[in-house]
C-alpha cells in the first residue's frame, strides 16, 4: 500500500484487463476443478463451441450483439459519473416498445419503413425508463443506483401484466403476445448472406450486429470527439468543474441517463425483431447484468466493450456447449465467471494494479541496472 | 372481514416479512457506517445455499445456521476487503456478490447434490418448527372471545417459529445498539464524518469491519430462514429479489431501525394481500391486478425517494471510501 508508482498508460490500457481476466479465470478454474472437472477439457469445449463451427460463431455473435448494447448503455452513463444498473429494466422495455410498434404498425407498413420505427420505439422506451431515474437524481437527489435498481422490478412487472392482460394472445396457453407481420422481421445474417450468394447456416444472428457496431462508433464519436461528449465527460470527471465552466451537470445526468437508456433499449431489436417475432417474457435474460461486466471489462471504452461482448458471447455460447458436452456441467458457471470478472477488474481494480504497478517498476529497474552494471542506487519506490 | 382471514393475513405478513427485516437490518447497519451494500441478495443467496447443503448433509441446525453465517460473514469481509480496506467502488462490488451468488450457488448445488441445482430437502427436524403449536387450540376453547384469540393470536402472532421472535426482538436489539451504545454512536458517526472519527483517535476500518460483520451474522439468518422456515430446500434464484426489496424498505425506513421494522411489515403485508386479491373485485375499485400490488413496493419507494412523502436523508459518507491522510 505503501507504493504509489502510477501505471504506465499501456499497461492500464491493455496489461491490466488481461491481468484482471487472467485472475478471474483462474478462479473459476480453480472451481471448476474443486467439482471434479478438468478446467483444460471445459476450456477446449468451449473455445471449439463458440468458435470452432459457423454455427457456433453465429450464436457467439448473437449474444454479442446484446452484450454490447447493454455495455456501451452502462459505459456512457459511466462517462457522465453515473452508475446504471438498470440497462436489464431499461431493455425490457425497448423490447416493449419494439413489440408495440410493430403490432401496432405491422400489418400496414413495408419492412422499409417499418424496422426504423420499430428501432425509434424501442430506443424511446428505454430512453424513457431511465430518463425518470436521471431526472430525479438530477433534480429530486434520488441516487440513480436505487432507482435503477427498482426500476427493473418496475419494468419486470409490467412486462408481467401486459403479457398476462392487454397483449395476451387470445386462445394462446403461454404468456406471450400475437406474432408479428412479416414486415417487422430483421433479417439474419444467414438470410442477407443467401442474397448475396453466400451460404450460411441458420441462426438468431440478425443484422442488429451491424446496428451494435454502429452504436459503439457513434458513441466514441459522440463521447470523445463532440462538445457534447465533452460536456458529458466533464460532470463524470468534476461536477464541480463542469459546472463552474459554465455547464448545467443536471442537464448532463439527463442527457447521459436517456441516451444510456436508449442504447439498452436497442436489444430489443437483436431479441425481439430480430429473433423471437413476438413479445414474451424474459427475452433480456440478464444481458442487462452483463452490461456491467462488459463495461467494466471494456474500461467504458466501445473498443474494450466490443472485444468484451465478443468474449462474453463467446462464454455464453461456449457455455452452452459445455453444458451438453459435459455432464454436470451448467451454464451457471458462466454467470459465475461474470461474477468474478467485476469482482476482479471492477471492485478489486485497487488492490490489483499496485501489484502490477510494482512490477513494471522492478522490471524496469532490473532492465536499466543489467547494461551498466550497477544495482539501482537511488531509493526507488519499493514493494 | 372475519378471524380466520386476518389471522392468516397476520401470519403471513410476519413470515414474509421475517427475512425482510433481518436483511433490512443488515443493510443499516453497513450503512450507517458508511458502506453501500446492494450485495444484500447475494449473501442471502449464498448464505440460504449454506444452509440448506448443511442441514441435508449434516442433520443439525445449529451447524445450517452457523454455515450460512460464516459463508455471509465472509462475502461481507470480502466486500470490506475490496470497499474498506481498499478504494474499491462499493456499487461494483456489491454487484459482483450478487452476480456470483447467483452462478456459485447453482454451480456448487449441481456439482455436489445433482439435482439441476436444487438442494435435497432438510428433514423435518432441522427445520424450524413453530414455538408454540397449541396456542391456537388452547385460545380456541376460551368462552366467548376463543375464536378471535384463536385465529388472531394463536395462528397469527403465536403460531410462529423462534427465528421470527428473535427477527423482531433484533430490531429492539439494533436499536439499542445503534442509539444507546458507544459503539453505536461511532459507528453511525463513520457514516457520516469518518474524518471526526479517525481525528479522536477510532479507527475507521475496525467500525467498518465490525458493521460488515454484523450485517454478515443479520444476511446469513436471513438466508438460513428462507431454508429452515419456508422451502426446506434451495432453488436456483430463491431469494427472488428478496435482497433488494430489503433494500428498498431500509430506505423507506430512512435507514432507522424501527420504521425499516415497519416498512417490512407493510410490504409483507402487501405480499400478504397480492395473494389473496388474484381475481377478486374491490367495491369501487374493481379487480385489482396482481402485479400492481407487486410493484407497490418498489413504487412506493421510488416515490420517497423523489421527496414526496417526506424527505430522505442518507448517512452523510455513503458510498466514499474513507483514505487515512498521512
Amino acid at each position: 500500500m505503501s507504493s504509489t508508482t502510477p501505471l504506465p498508460r499501456w499497461a492500464d490500457l491493455l496489461l491490466m484487463p488481461i491481468v484482471n481476466l487472467a485472475i478471474a479465470l483462474l478462479a473459476a478454474a480453480l472451481v471448476v476443478a474443486l467439482v471434479g472437472q478438468s478446467p483444460g477439457e471445459v476450456l477446449k469445449v468451449l473455445v471449439h463451441g463458440a468458435f470452432g463451427t459457423p454455427r457456433g460463431l453465429s450464436y457467439t455473435l448473437y449474444y454479442t450483439t446484446s452484450f454490447i448494447f447493454t455495455g456501451l448503455a452502462v459505459a456512457v452513463a459511466f462517462h457522465a459519473g453515473l452508475f446504471n444498473i438498470g440497462a436489464e429494466g431499461q431493455a425490457i422495455l425497448g423490447g416493449l416498445g419494439t413489440g408495440l410498434v410493430a403490432l401496432w404498425l405491422g400489418p400496414h407498413l413495408p419492412a422499409l419503413v417499418l424496422l426504423p420505427l420499430m428501432l425509434i420505439g424501442g430506443a424511446l422506451f428505454g430512453m424513457a425508463w431511465a430518463a425518470v431515474p436521471g431526472y430525479l437524481q438530477a433534480y429530486r437527489g434520488s441516487h440513480v443506483v436505487i432507482t435503477t435498481i427498482m426500476f427493473n422490478f418496475l419494468a419486470s412487472t409490467l412486462l408481467v401484466y401486459l403479457l398476462v392482460n392487454p397483449l395476451k394472445a387470445p386462445g394462446g396457453m403461454s404468456v406471450e403476445s400475437v406474432p408479428f407481420a412479416p414486415s417487422a422481421h430483421l433479417p439474419g445474417v444467414h438470410e442477407a448472406l443467401a442474397w448475396l450468394g453466400i451460404e450460411w447456416p441458420s441462426s438468431p444472428l440478425n443484422l442488429s450486429l451491424v446496428l451494435a457496431l454502429l452504436a459503439a462508433l457513434g458513441v466514441y464519436l459522440l463521447l470523445w470527439r463532440s462538445r457534447a461528449g465533452y460536456r458529458l465527460r466533464a460532470v463524470g470527471s468534476s461536477e464541480g468543474a463542469a459546472a463552474y465552466a459554465g455547464i448545467r451537470p443536471q442537464h448532463q445526468v439527463v442527457l447521459a441517463m436517456s441516451l444510456s437508456g436508449a442504447l439498452a433499449g436497442m436489444v430489443g431489436m437483436n431479441e425481439i425483431a430480430g429473433v423471437n417475432g413476438k413479445l414474451l417474457l424474459d427475452f433480456v435474460a440478464g444481458a442487462g447484468f452483463t452490461g456491467i461486466a462488459v463495461a467494466v471489462m471494456g474500461r467504458n471504452h466501445p473498443v474494450g466493450i466490443v472485444l468484451a461482448s465478443l468474449l462474453f458471447g463467446a462464454l455464453f455460447q461456449g457455455g452452452a456447449e459445455v453444458s451438453f458436452e459435459v455432464s454436470g456441467f451448467s451454464r451457471d458457471m458462466v454467470v459465475m465467471l461474470q461474477g468474478f470478472i467485476v469482482l476482479f477488474s471492477g471492485a478489486m481494480a485497487y488492490v490489483i494494479s499496485p501489484w502490477v504497478a510494482s512490477g513494471i517498476a522492478w522490471c524496469t529497474r532490473r532492465l536499466r541496472s543489467v547494461p551498466s552494471g550497477a544495482m539501482s542506487a537511488s531509493g526507488a519506490p519499493h514493494g | 372481514m372475519d378471524e380466520a382471514l386476518i389471522g392468516a393475513l397476520t401470519a403471513s405478513t410476519l413470515r414474509v416479512a421475517t427475512p425482510l427485516i433481518l436483511c433490512a437490518l443488515a443493510g443499516l447497519l453497513a450503512e450507517r457506517s458508511g458502506v453501500v451494500d446492494i450485495g444484500l441478495e447475494g449473501k442471502m443467496l449464498f448464505a440460504a445455499f449454506a444452509a440448506a447443503a448443511g442441514g441435508a448433509v449434516l442433520g443439525s441446525t445449529t451447524a445450517a445456521l452457523l454455515l450460512a453465517i460464516i459463508v455471509a460473514v465472509t462475502l461481507s469481509w470480502l466486500h470490506g476487503y475490496a470497499c474498506v480496506s481498499h478504494r474499491g467502488d462499493q456499487v461494483v462490488s456489491g454487484m459482483a456478490i450478487n452476480i456470483m451468488a447467483a452462478g456459485l450457488t447453482v454451480v456448487l448445488a449441481i456439482a455436489w447434490f445433482h439435482q439441476g441445482g436444487q438442494t435435497p430437502p432438510v428433514s423435518d427436524a432441522v427445520r424450524l418448527r413453530p414455538l408454540w403449536p397449541g396456542a391456537a387450540a388452547a385460545l380456541q376453547g376460551m368462552p366467548a372471545i376463543g375464536p378471535w384469540l384463536g385465529a388472531i393470536v394463536g395462528d397469527g402472532l403465536l403460531g410462529h417459529n423462534v427465528l421470527v421472535y428473535a427477527t423482531l426482538l433484533l430490531v429492539v436489539g439494533v436499536w439499542w445498539l445503534l442509539y444507546r451504545t458507544r459503539f453505536g454512536l461511532r459507528l453511525r458517526s463513520v457514516g457520516e464524518n469518518p474524518h471526526m472519527v479517525d481525528a479522536a483517535g477510532v479507527s475507521v476500518l475496525k467500525l467498518r469491519y465490525a458493521a460488515l460483520t454484523l450485517n454478515g451474522v443479520l444476511c446469513g439468518l436471513a438466508g438460513s430462514y428462507l431454508v429452515l422456515a419456508q422451502n426446506a430446500s434451495f432453488a436456483p434464484n430463491m431469494t427472488a429479489g428478496r435482497g433488494y426489496m430489503a433494500l428498498a424498505a431500509m430506505i423507506f425506513g430512512h435507514w432507522r431501525p424501527v420504521r425499516a421494522l415497519w416498512a417490512c411489515l407493510l410490504f409483507g403485508f402487501l405480499d400478504a394481500v397480492a395473494i389473496r386479491l388474484q381475481g377478486v373485485a374491490l367495491p369501487g375499485i374493481g379487480e385489482v391486478p396482481v402485479q400492481a400490488v407487486q410493484a407497490l413496493p418498489y413504487l412506493l419507494t421510488v416515490i420517497l425517494l423523489a421527496g414526496f412523502i417526506g424527505r430522505t436523508v442518507a448517512p452523510a459518507a455513503l458510498g466514499r471510501p474513507y483514505l487515512k491522510e498521512r
